[in-house]
């Protein structure tokens, strides 16, 4: 066009970017009588959720394919928190392994040290005395309570209730000092020890530990009564998130998500290890399996852990809160200047650790997400030679593809929360 | 009755009125200048008590101390300590932080609360990048502040590896008090009076100084030629 | 656990449908084991899966172990679990590093890695930790639907749980030890 030319008025077809809803328009109008009839628009737009991502519980990264607001596929990517840790323990004496797996899946930091300890003592042919072992299912129910607030804080954090989330973290601060009354710390205490607790529990601990239950159970009846009949609540946990439980059973999935789709597998109860048998609580079972019987289930399983850290306390037998074969287990610092045997014990313990004759052993137990197992090889010297963790978080992953696809990508949201990932364990 | 006024006498308003008398004096000399009433040297001494003169930066700096914007950044097991600051037993929005903002864009601090992966480090980075001046970074727990127990293929030794940090806080995890004092030395870096480190502290000699030649005790010979030799070594 | 007779059976019962497939069993520290031919592990699977009376449908963790400097070098386990009965059973399929033996252990793959085939059709929670032993020891599972690093960064080099493979890291330089010993860390 020559400069200074009026521009036509555009009215050739030609020259306009069309969508085909502009080119039904213009048939319409250039053609009367004619209807024009449009196919929905498909368009699959690839999203990229994370790793940095407020409502990812941790450094996951979803590639979400999305045809509209749906969720079409989805892919995970993990081992953004990959630690070594399996290939750290290689190289420590068995007990310095403890603090490194520990730290795994972090919210269930004694459940990390019971599978641990528990498989160690499996090929050491250690026996735990009546009293650590009460002490550690106390530990692990305190362990499974925190978990769960944590969980709870979170996901209503998640979901848009902002109020649960405090009350949940004051409340888990009642049992975090319950830990550092016994152990010194509050996360990652490294109480278990190969053949019991390291230290017995402090005098007060049992008083503290009532009123803890006694405040606990008022505030799970408040988050009860925030979420339990919350409209909005139900609107977006209602219905959403079902899978099979043929389908969970095959991805392996196990924990809670297992038992809020009907299926009463718990390890507890299943696997007799520790003083489960002799202790009386139930196992919350769900229906549906979608996010609302998951909320209720661990709610109830909070209550449920409630119920056995009542009964440790009460029926903690007396005794000695270690094992006492010297050959694993550090012999008492007053024999130490007396007897020339418990001195020399002491020392190869502490420089070398003790040697673990070859074979190799799985340990599972039930976490508060699902079924933890560790697999240890001995290879006769002081170090492990492989130490692997079957973390329920890790496989558990693998069925948020069933359960996010054909829902809204806002749901997507909620269902990972109700999966409870934690992405320390899915890494390692 | 008539209300007698009294001279001005210069003394802080932030203090306490000391009598019921003091308190009614003050509360007239207010009441004049509303009304216009005060003049000259009465005025501007009433003002000047009432007035913080500083530089604009000092202003900004109070500002940016007393309202810093973390990003919730949590990584591992130290988020969930970092959670524990909001939380109300250890309750960070005393000091100002409880907006945690998701967008880097929005955020002036970044708190990289657990073990940086190899796989984490580049977005750790492009996340600090993304972040708009001023912008702060407090390493939380050993793990980011040199790798923690964590010496292997995996985990980087140190987020100051390739990003700058203002303050470390060591723990594992820190307590919340912990971070919060972290925090509250950050703050006293943003306002300008930044806790002395601790070779000031302690007036420590005999550190690395003394091989670079600083100004405290002269090494040995045999110790300054293996000096020497480690630098060339490690190529420094 | 089936006690040590229950496992003679099962190595029966094996044998008796695929011959050569289990080459031993172990019973240590009340666990009890089935040695597998890695050519075979899908079939011994099947067959403890699908038998009337085995029932192990449940399949816990597939993980990858490196008994290096003992031969066969690799090891893939199987942790199998029967609900029905509480029974767990672990499946051990051993494989020999081609590097080391020489091209005709990779089964003519050439790529220097051990392979067996995948049970992700079989068992779908083997997908992920079949991708994790890969990742981490080279075992390359004929079959998987997504053959890709899982934890490690997509491009990096090496099978980290290796035994051979250093633990990495840095160690600590503390400046006193660089005056009185330098190079300390070689």
């Amino acid at each position: 066009m020559e400069a200074g030319a009026k521009s036509e008025p555009r009215d050739s077809l030609i020259d306009q970017e069309l969508t085909p809803a502009m080119l039904a328009m213009e048939i319409e109008s250039k053609l009367p009588g004619a209807t024009v009839e449009l196919e929905p628009e498909q368009e699959m737009m690839t999203v990229n959720m994370g790793p940095h991502h407020p409502a990812t519980h941790g450094v996951l990264r979803l590639i979400v394919d999305l045809e509209g607001e749906v969720v079409k596929d989805l892919k995970p990517i993990v081992g953004y928190v990959h630690t070594g840790i399996e290939k750290s323990c290689e190289s420590m004496a068995y007990w310095k392994v403890i603090p490194f797996v520990e730290r795994m899946d972090y919210l269930s930091y004694f459940f990390n040290m019971q599978a641990y300890c528990g498989a160690v003592e499996k090929l050491t042919g250690l026996e735990v005395p009546r009293r650590a072992q009460y002490l550690r299912v106390l530990h692990m129910e305190l362990n499974r309570l925190h978990s769960h607030l944590v969980w709870l804080g979170t996901t209503a954090l998640d979901v848009g209730a902002m109020s649960v989330y405090f009350y949940c973290f004051r409340d888990r601060d009642r049992v975090l000092d319950l830990f550092e009354m016994s152990a010194g710390q509050r996360m990652h205490t490294r109480y278990f020890q190969i053949g019991g607790v390291v230290e017995d529990i402090p005098s007060g601990f049992e008083r503290k530990v009532r009123e803890m239950i006694e405040s606990l159970t008022r505030g799970i009846g408040q988050y009860e009564a925030l979420l339990d009949r919350n409209e909005i609540f139900l609107l977006r946990t209602k219905n959403i998130g079902m899978v099979s439980r043929e389908r969970l059973l095959e991805l392996g999935v196990t924990g809670p998500l297992l038992r809020a789709s009907g299926d009463a597998w718990d390890l507890r109860k299943e696997a007799d290890y520790l003083v489960y048998d002799e202790l009386d609580f139930d196992v919350p079972v769900g229906t549906v399996g979608d996010g609302y019987d998951r909320y209720r289930v661990r709610l109830t399983e909070m209550r449920e852990s409630l119920k056995i850290i009542e009964q440790c306390i009460d029926g903690l037998p007396e005794g000695p809160w270690i094992a006492d074969d010297r050959k694993y287990v550090l012999p008492p610092r007053s024999e130490l200047s007396t007897s020339m045997e418990s001195l020399i014990h002491h020392f190869k313990l502490v420089t070398e650790g003790f040697r673990v004759a070859p074979g190799e052993v799985y340990n599972p137990v039930e976490s508060p997400r699902g079924e933890l197992g560790c697999f240890v090889v001995a290879d006769g010297s002081a170090k492990p030679a492989r130490v692997h963790f079957r973390e329920p978080s890790f496989v558990n992953l693998q069925a948020l593809r069933d359960m996010a696809i054909g829902e809204y990508v806002a749901d997507l949201i909620q269902t990972l929360a109700m999966l409870d990932p934690i992405l320390g364990g899915i890494d390692r | 009755m008539e209300i007698e006024r009294q001279k001005l006498r210069l003394h802080s308003s932030l203090e306490q009125p000391s009598s019921p008398e003091e308190l009614r004096s003050r509360q007239l000399r207010a009441r004049d200048m509303l009304r216009g009433d005060l003049e000259g040297a009465d005025l501007d001494a009433y003002v000047e008590e009432r007035v913080v003169a500083t530089t604009l930066e000092k202003v900004l700096n109070v500002a940016r101390a007393n309202s810093i914007f973390p990003a919730t950044f949590g990584l591992a097991c130290c988020a969930i300590e970092m959670m524990s600051t909001v939380s109300p037993r250890y309750d960070i929005a005393r000091f100002g932080a409880e907006a945690f903002r998701a967008s880097p864009r929005q955020a002036d601090l970044l708190i990289i609360s657990g073990r940086v992966s190899i796989k984490m480090a580049p977005v750790v980075r492009r996340i600090y990048d993304q972040m708009l001046e001023p912008k702060w970074a407090i390493s939380m727990g050993a793990c980011s502040s040199s790798g923690g127990m964590f010496a292997n293929y995996a985990v980087v030794q140190g987020a100051d590896k390739f990003m700058p940090i203002d303050v470390h806080v060591p723990g594992c995890p820190p307590r919340p008090e912990a971070l919060m004092y972290g925090f509250n030395k950050l703050q006293k870096q943003i306002l300008g009076n930044p806790d002395p480190g601790w070779r000031s502290r302690y007036g420590a000699h005999g550190t690395e100084e003394w091989a670079r030649g600083g100004p405290s005790s002269q090494p040995s010979d045999e110790a300054a030629a293996a000096y020497e030799h480690a630098r060339e070594v490690l190529g420094a | 656990m089936p006690d040590a007779p229950g496992l003679e059976l099962i190595l029966a019962g094996i044998n008796a449908e695929h011959p050569g497939a289990v080459l031993d069993t172990s019973f240590d520290r009340d666990q009890p084991a089935l040695i597998v031919h890695p050519d075979h592990i899908r079939e011994v699977l099947i067959w403890l899966r699908d038998t009337e009376g085995q029932g192990y449908t449940f399949l816990a963790s597939v993980h990858g172990a490196d008994y290096l400097p003992a031969e066969p070098r690799f090891a893939v386990h199987y942790e199998l679990l029967n609900r029905e009965r509480y029974e767990r059973l672990r499946v051990k399929a051993l494989l020999p590093d081609p590097a080391a033996e020489g091209d005709a252990a990779d089964g003519g793959h050439g790529d220097g890695l051990p392979h067996i085939a995948s049970v992700v059709d079989l068992f779908p929670t083997a997908e992920f930790q079949e991708r994790e032993v890969y990742d981490f020891f080279g075992v390359v599972f004929d079959g998987h639907p997504d053959p890709r690093r899982i934890l490690m960064p997509e491009d990096y080099a090496g099978h980290p749980q290796r035994r051979d493979f250093p633990i990495g890291g840095e160690p600590v330089i503390f400046t006193r030890d660089e005056a009185t010993n330098p190079g300390w860390w070689n």
